[in-house]
């Protein structure tokens, strides 16, 4: 069994359910719930109404790579190879950061339609990760 | 801008290095005591000082080291380099208001041989008023550096418009050879070619090499802020501020950029050049050089194109014509820049920007009334009395 050195998530009052939900292998967002705005990142307000009645919402996972780097130097922190840093659009309307993997980078093209895995970090918990829709 | 006219008038800095050898404290205080000393004035006068959230040394540390009197305005700014130029708009907002008579902006670090801000989880950089939220959003996935930030948000600008690391390239050997004619840049004397920058190593690729990347420093710069009247009797010709606003707009964070939508746009330096050209009543056309924040190379792209000097996505055609050389249409960053002369977080550019407005450049523009100074979150228009 390999062990994972992906640093773990910083969880605050306001993201802990976000890394909760990774861990149950499941993509949730915070959504408001008197107007039904969907933001991210998650804010314990609603940008849009102001209520402060927050619900949590699973997400289909599914979403476009917008943009895609590669960190070589300084090597990032708890990677053995670099991995592909890449911007999300998830269907839903919201932006994340994340890696792309199970795909070669010569495969990859703006616009690829991905969907959500999870990959296990140094303290047992998990982090959302896109792969190409098969 | 309501209130009396301002000015800087004293600017002020220590030698540029990446091993100081002193404190972070004595850096500060140094530079603010070569600002006055500019200007003209006595220490204990100051009754402002200013400087970022970042800024380790304490205000009250610099009161014992200058001896200044009573101290009657003091405020912090957040965000990083965003607050470089901010400085400038919140010292002039309080000597227009008459809070104070004399307001120092400061910032002073041991930026390479203390701590490393181009390092992993650099101490600091998360601090509240960080302006970022990769601390919680690109840590876990690698994105560690303010380097992988910045290109993961510069990336969709760059493949909406073909512009290339070659093209990012042209503007790094523009500035470094500002820097090898400047003597207090660190790569005094050392100026490249588009090959050495095609052949150094890539940071993150396919975005920036190293030699997109600003330095990491060790040093201080002050800036000295009266009224326009006061600074006519000190000993620098004064370098008037003609406007000076902040832009922070919704769902834009610093470096970490992802949230607003269009990556293609800049909509924080588009929000600054809105307001200053309407607090002005000038345009790009009135703007003979500018000290744009220069992080990293695509940075600089952007803001030509916010700002209006280039058309959107033709920020890397104005480079490669030569625009922003002695000469060219618009000289930028004429110290050498972040990248050239020293990371003191923005603030010697805005003292380049002064001596671009006296007339005492190493790299002297020519025929200079209004200089722009922006560090995108922020921006000034500084011009002659």
């Amino acid at each position: 069994m390999v062990t994972a050195t992906r640093p773990d998530p910083v969880e605050t009052p306001d993201t802990a359910f976000f890394w909760a939900g990774a861990a149950r292998g499941e993509l949730v967002g915070l959504a408001c719930a008197d107007c039904g705005d969907l933001s991210h990142p998650p804010r314990p307000m609603c940008p849009r109404c102001h209520s402060t009645r927050r619900v949590e919402r699973r997400l289909s996972g599914r979403g476009r790579v917008l943009t895609w780097i590669f960190p070589r130097h300084p090597a990032p922190i708890g990677f053995g190879e670099a991995p592909i840093v890449a911007l999300i659009d998830l269907d839903e309307g919201i932006r994340l950061v994340s890696n792309l993997v199970d795909v070669e980078a010569g495969a990859l093209l703006a616009g690829m339609p991905v969907e959500v895995t999870f990959a296990p970090t140094a303290g047992g918990k998990a982090v959302p990760v896109f792969r190409p829709v098969r | 801008m309501a209130g009396r006219e301002t000015a800087i008038a004293g600017i002020g800095q220590t030698e540029f290095s990446k091993r100081s050898g002193r404190s972070e404290l004595q850096l500060a205080a140094e530079a603010v005591k070569a600002a006055c000393d500019d200007a003209g004035i006595a220490p204990e006068e100051i009754d402002g000082l200013i400087t970022f959230t970042l800024d380790p040394s304490d205000e009250i540390g610099l009161i014992r080291c200058l001896g200044i009197r009573d101290l009657a305005f003091t405020t912090r700014i957040p965000g990083g380099g965003a607050a470089s130029v901010a400085t400038i708009a919140q010292a002039s907002a309080a000597v227009a208001s008459g809070a104070a008579e004399l307001v120092v902006c400061w910032r002073a670090m041991n930026e390479r041989s203390q701590y490393r801000f181009g390092q992993p989880q650099a101490g600091g950089m998360f601090a509240p008023g960080s302006g970022t939220s990769s601390l919680l959003w690109c840590m876990p996935f690698g994105a560690q550096t303010p380097g992988s930030w910045a290109a993961l948000r510069s990336r969709p600008y760059m493949d909406a418009f073909g512009v290339t690391n070659r093209d990012l390239g042209r503007l790094s050997v523009v500035q470094r050879a500002y820097a090898a004619k400047n003597p207090a840049a660190w790569f005094f004397e050392k100026p490249i070619t588009l090959e050495d920058h095609q052949a150094s190593r890539w940071v993150v690729e396919p975005v920036l090499r190293l030699l997109d990347c600003c330095q990491e420093s060790d040093g201080g710069v002050a800036l000295l802020v009266t009224t326009v009247e006061r600074a006519k009797r000190l000993r620098q010709p004064p370098a008037r501020i003609v406007a000076a606003t902040q832009s922070i707009p919704f769902d834009v964070e610093v470096i970490s950029n992802y949230y607003h939508g269009d990556l293609t746009v800049m909509p924080e330096a588009e929000g600054t050049a809105a307001r200053l050209w309407r607090q002005s009543g000038l345009g790009p056309q009135h703007i003979q050089a500018a000290m744009l924040y220069d992080a990293f190379t695509p940075q600089v792209l952007m803001q030509l194109e916010a700002f209006g000097f280039a058309k959107r996505g033709e920020a890397k055609d104005f480079i490669a014509a030569g625009e922003l050389e002695l000469g060219g249409r618009l000289p930028v960053n004429t110290h050498g820049g972040l990248l050239g002369e020293a990371y003191i977080h923005g603030m010697n550019s805005i003292a380049e920007g002064v001596r671009q407005v006296r007339g005492a450049s190493t790299n002297q523009a020519k025929g200079v009334e209004h200089v722009l100074v922006s560090c995108a979150m922020a921006g000034a228009i500084l011009g002659r009395v």
